[in-house]
């Protein structure tokens, strides 16, 4: 939230305040954009009008208090906040986590970065004014909330993914649960792409915005599917594999144009992909297992066991108001979030509470090459270049 | 994965200590991640070589951020997190500041994705960017007074 001076010396120019109440800003960002006529300028993003001191507020929380925190960032990917939170913790305590949790964390992350695009689909075909396809995006979504509220007990803010494991057992009968959605979905995503990728109005709209050469946006550090979308074939996910990635097969869909369209044609494609996986998680998912780690003091005991024994009761009651401390050091992970590299970076000076937690956000990063996409085009096209970068204000400004 | 990235890490302090010797001053292993102390004025020539050079081909910066190590001194700690997209590398660079004079070279030149990180750290630590092209507050209002996420300023603001 700054003054913002603009070049303002001609009289041919004059700047129009979009957002920080816009629909199409998804929340609340302020761009001020130098208009000449029709054509933008110069336009200077404004951010921190959702800032709440996330970062902040974790120094002061215990290692596992701070879960709840990471869900609120990026609220349409909150599983995967979690998993990124517990990942860097996991390893500041070298920390191994059961491969039964592993398989469903990618499970779950993956149902989430479809929920995630299919908020990002409906809502970039809103501002574009094809209503219908956000109706038909929000219907599948509630199919994968209903799944996470059966598993997590919540719809959106799930704290799912805890330090050591998971929160709980998979619900009965969650396999046909999730079998009928990746059974449907597939039908579905069909039905949006006949909706929209031959239509002219959409390719229109989309075709040729928003261009930048795959250089400039390595040197912006774009990640995720912008720079995809660009020929750059960049996933956490393949490079630097987590949480037993590296045992799963798909594909990186990449584009080459780099204009809006790419990006959702990049998107799009990784829906299916992440259909692919989920499909593997639910066979490699074994029906018995550990969710959570053996590692006393770390991961809470189970009830039972704290009603017999002396030494889980103690446990429980440590870790619940003193918390842990991880040795002394650093740890950064980046995971493949559906906008892009999710980064945390956790300093721990080895009492209970972390000494500095940071969270690299991809939406933040990312909104930074906007100024260069629109320059130069029209204000309608600053709409799709907004929502094809696929920003979570939650995350820019945390 | 992590002996990958050991591998890769010392191909970089090798490349390094070859071009400029006193550019690594130590070298921390931690976790299966490579960190490299560079010394405060060497930051931009270091950074700019893990750029530069073709074996070390270090074309993105993922991450910058701060920690504060209060009351100890110098009390700040940079911590760059550079990616290479070709290698398939990461390595990260530290370099500290102190708090009477928190001043360092900025990495915008090399990187211009470093404008908002090192913008966000400027906000939140107050630590100055020499060379910056747009040193300003970017996540708290203008008037704001103070750093809030140095470590002597209270979780629940100051009143």
């Amino acid at each position: 939230m700054t003054t913002v001076e603009t070049a303002i010396g001609t009289s041919k120019t004059m700047v129009l305040n979009m957002g920080p109440q816009h629909p199409s800003t998804h929340g609340v960002l302020r761009v001020l954009l130098e208009l000449d006529g029709e054509n933008v300028v110069t336009a200077v993003p404004d951010l921190g009008y959702l800032h709440t001191g996330i970062e902040k507020s974790c120094e002061d929380k215990t290692y596992s208090q701070a879960i709840t925190l990471t869900d609120r960032m990026d609220y349409l990917n909150p599983l995967g906040n979690n998993l990124v939170y517990c990942l860097a913790v996991e390893k500041l305590l070298n920390l191994e986590v059961p491969k039964r949790a592993q398989y469903i964390r990618v499970m779950m992350v993956e149902l989430q970065r479809i929920s995630s695009h299919l908020v990002w689909l409906g809502t970039h075909a809103l501002d574009m004014g094809a209503m219908s396809v956000m109706l038909y995006a929000f219907r599948e979504r509630e199919e994968i909330l209903k799944i996470f509220e059966r598993f997590a007990g919540q719809r959106m803010m799930t704290s799912y993914i805890r330090i050591g494991g998971l929160a709980l057992e998979p619900p009965a009968g969650w396999r046909e649960l999730v079998k009928r959605f990746v059974d449907m979905m597939p039908a579905r995503i069909d039905e949006y792409e006949e909706l929209l990728t031959n239509n002219r109005i959409w390719q229109g709209r989309l075709k040729g915005v928003g261009c930048l050469p795959a250089e400039t946006l390595i040197a912006m550090s774009t990640t995720g599917p912008g720079l995809r979308a660009a020929g750059v074939a960049f996933d956490n996910r393949k490079a630097f594999p987590y949480s037993s990635y590296e045992e799963f097969e798909f594909n990186v869909p990449t584009r080459t144009e780099s204009d809006c369209f790419a990006r959702y044609l990049v998107r799009v494609q990784e829906m299916r992909e992440s259909l692919k996986i989920v499909r593997q998680a639910m066979d490699k998912i074994a029906d018995q297992g550990p969710i959570k780690s053996e590692a006393p003091g770390i991961v809470p005991p189970q009830r039972e066991k704290m009603k017999t024994e002396m030494e889980a009761l103690i446990y429980h009651f440590k870790i619940f108001t003193e918390g842990f401390s991880p040795p002394p050091g650093e740890a950064y992970v980046a995971v493949e979030s559906p906008r892009g590299e999710l980064g945390c970076f956790i300093a721990s000076d080895g009492s209970p509470k972390p000494l500095r937690v940071h969270f690299r956000s991809p939406s933040f990063v990312n909104l930074q090459a906007l100024p260069q996409m629109v320059k130069g085009q029209l204000i309608a096209d600053t709409v799709a270049s907004i929502g094809t970068i696929d920003i979570v204000l939650g995350e820019v400004d945390r | 994965m992590p002996q990958l990235a050991h591998a890769n890490a010392s191909v970089v302090i090798d490349r390094l200590r070859a071009w400029k010797a006193e550019s690594v001053s130590q070298v921390i292993e931690y976790r299966g991640e490579t960190t490299i102390v560079v010394p405060h004025r060497l930051l931009l020539a270091t950074a700019e070589q893990c750029k530069t050079d073709p074996e070390l081909n270090f074309n993105q910066l993922s991450d910058a951020t701060c920690v504060d190590r209060f009351p100890n001194e110098p009390r700040f700690e940079l911590n760059y997190q550079l990616l290479s997209i070709p290698r398939l590398a990461r390595i990260r660079l530290r370099t500290s500041v102190s708090g009477q004079q928190p001043v360092i070279d900025s990495l915008e030149p090399l990187w211009p994705g470093a404008n908002w990180m090192e913008r966000e750290i400027f906000d939140l630590f107050g630590i100055r960017f020499e060379g910056h092209s747009d040193l300003r507050r970017i996540l708290l209002p203008d008037e704001f007074e103070g750093a809030p996420l140095r470590r002597d300023f209270p979780v629940e603001g100051k009143r």
